[in-house]
């Protein structure tokens, strides 16, 4: 580094755009996400436009969280990672900016087709071919830069962190093809390959995995190095981390079939997928506990640091989610719990608690580093989305847990003459105090959120882009 | 269920590259060292250096924020 022309750069560009790009397209889901949760409240909300419906709009607002904010923190913070953790730039910079902007189009694509009624029907796979082309096109790019960059680093090691986040590009890119095969017979209409119980069968290994691999593993990528890094301490136990990595990709590609429990599917294969789901709680509960040990010596650092507090709080809705997830998946629970909204105040304390709140803790981390600053504009703001944000899932989760026990026991309650006590409809009439409460909830997440773009756009106003340098050093080669 | 024709197929060949890349990780001595690479992510500090100003708001020109730590703007 004596000469300019010696001298390497990271790569930020791409991670500036991904990161910021990912707290607008959240702001984006999170706001379908409240008209479909006002609609269910006021089903005239849909105003008679067939692209208000809450059909139309449930699909845009599962894409928008999972894949538009989801996607671009996981392609902005592994790209970060990878080449901190390498010390060395990216693979193809030009292949990496290729994927920002092919990712952006995917879901631009995204957003008109299903708003305009094009759907394969296939929940979180709803997209129609030509769509699935572009994705798989972006994603080998993102495989080729994100291995590219493996494969030239300067530090012996490959960090645990690179790990998850190559097992979730590898799983992604077969579950994606396997799910979206179908047979094209018009520009944006497209034939099933698969059928009947067949294909929910794929659907829910797709499924399931795509919530493994995409919301999990990969976020477990964001952990093991934001963690730490945030502590200023070492994972507590790196040997850990390894097993955790290896334990957690070996089992979790059985466990789809408890999405179809007290269905067509054989009894054997539903009975094997609760299985390997209650084996999933042993590895994800090592991998949060792991997670939280690196804090013993440290706490004191959450009293003055949202941003671990941030990362602490969704690794504890890790561990809620891990724990309920297999509880649900046991066959005599699933019977109470399964098509009740539990199974929704499930799913939403793994994306709000878990997702939302890493993503959150990850990017306050990184973009003051992006843009040449120390800590975020307001540090205060940051304090007051925590806690608007965590007061929010509680009542989010909270309402939903009720309501669905409510239904699941409703449902099933029988007279002594063998008849049903409630209609369906009741049961919808005594959700209603509960939906308002959940409406609530997400409304002070997304009131959080809008205080974190605030905040975000200040702190870019008063700083400067600026790619760190690359300490490549002698020590680092040994 | 002939799906399963596919899936269990598909299944162990994952199962068989994962085997693989595990053998290749021990083998090429990734998780011989499980103590330090904990601790090196830490050693690569990420932080920009704040700008050292002495009281009165000047900057101090005796320790000047060096160049290679803002980075390329």
């Amino acid at each position: 580094m004596t000469t300019a022309s010696t001298t390497e750069f990271f790569d930020y560009k791409v991670v500036r755009q991904f990161a910021v790009m990912s707290v607008i397209w959240g702001i984006v889901g999170l706001l379908v996400g409240l008209v479909i949760a006002a609609q269910l409240i006021w089903p005239a909300l849909n105003f008679d436009l067939p692209f208000l419906t809450y059909g139309r709009l449930r699909p845009l607002h599962t894409n928008a969280i999972i894949f538009a904010f989801g996607g671009c923190a996981l392609f902005g913070t592994s790209y970060y990672i990878v080449q901190r953790t390498c010390q060395t730039r990216l693979f193809l910079p030009k292949l990496a900016s290729f994927t920002f902007w092919g990712w952006q189009l995917v879901i631009l694509c995204a957003a008109l087709s299903l708003i305009f009624g094009f759907t394969t029907g296939n929940e979180y796979a709803e997209l129609e071919w030509p769509i699935d082309i572009l994705i798989t096109v972006v994603w080998v790019a993102y495989a080729l830069v994100f291995f590219g960059t493996i494969a030239i680093r300067r530090t012996p090691h490959i960090y645990v962190a690179n790990w998850f986040f190559g097992a979730f590009i590898i799983a992604v890119a077969i579950l994606h093809l396997l799910r979206s095969v179908e047979i094209p017979y018009s520009l944006m209409r497209s034939y099933p390959v698969y059928a009947g119980v067949q294909d929910a069968m794929i659907q829910w290994w797709y499924g399931h995995n795509a919530v493994g691999f995409f919301l999990t593993a990969a976020f477990l990528g964001m952990v093991y190095y934001f963690i730490p890094k945030a502590a200023g301490r070492p994972i507590y136990s790196y040997r850990l981390s390894v097993v955790h990595f290896w334990a957690l990709i070996f089992t979790y590609m059985w466990a789809g079939p408890h999405h179809l429990l007290y269905t067509a599917l054989p009894d054997w294969a539903q009975s094997l997928g609760m299985l390997f789901s209650l084996i999933l709680l042993v590895p994800s509960w090592g991998g949060m506990i792991n997670g939280m040990m690196t804090l013993s010596g440290a706490w004191y650092k959450l009293r003055t640091d949202p941003v671990l507090k941030f990362l602490v709080v969704a690794l504890t809705f890790y561990g809620m989610s891990t724990f309920e997830g297999p509880m649900l998946s046991v066959k005599t629970i699933n019977a109470l719990s399964h098509y009740t909204d539990w199974t929704v105040g499930h799913a939403h304390s793994g994306a709000l608690g878990w997702n939302g709140f890493l993503i959150f803790g990850a990017l306050y981390y990184l973009i003051p580093r992006l843009f040449g600053q120390t800590k975020m504009w307001s540090v205060s703001l940051m304090n007051t989305h925590f806690w608007i944000g965590t007061i929010g899932i509680v009542l989010y989760v909270a309402s939903l847990w009720v309501a669905g026990v409510m239904q699941g026991l409703m449902w099933r309650a029988v007279g002594e003459d063998g008849t049903l006590v409630y209609t369906f409809i009741e049961s919808v009439k005594y959700s209603y105090p509960f939906w308002v409460i959940r409406l609530v909830g997400g409304l002070l997440y997304f009131v959080g959120m809008l205080l974190m773009l605030y905040n975000v756009l200040k702190t870019i106003g008063a700083g400067k882009a600026v790619d760190a340098e690359v300490f490549a050093t002698a020590s680092a080669k040994a | 269920m002939e799906i399963l024709w596919i899936m269990i197929p598909v299944s162990l060949f994952i199962v068989l590259v994962m085997g693989g890349i595990f053998w290749w990780s021990v083998k090429s001595g990734q998780f011989d060292d499980l103590d330090g690479p904990a601790y090196r992510i830490l050693v690569d500090d990420d932080t920009p250096r704040e700008k050292t100003t002495l009281p009165g708001g000047l900057e101090d020109e005796d320790n000047p924020p060096n160049k290679s730590d803002l980075g390329r703007q």
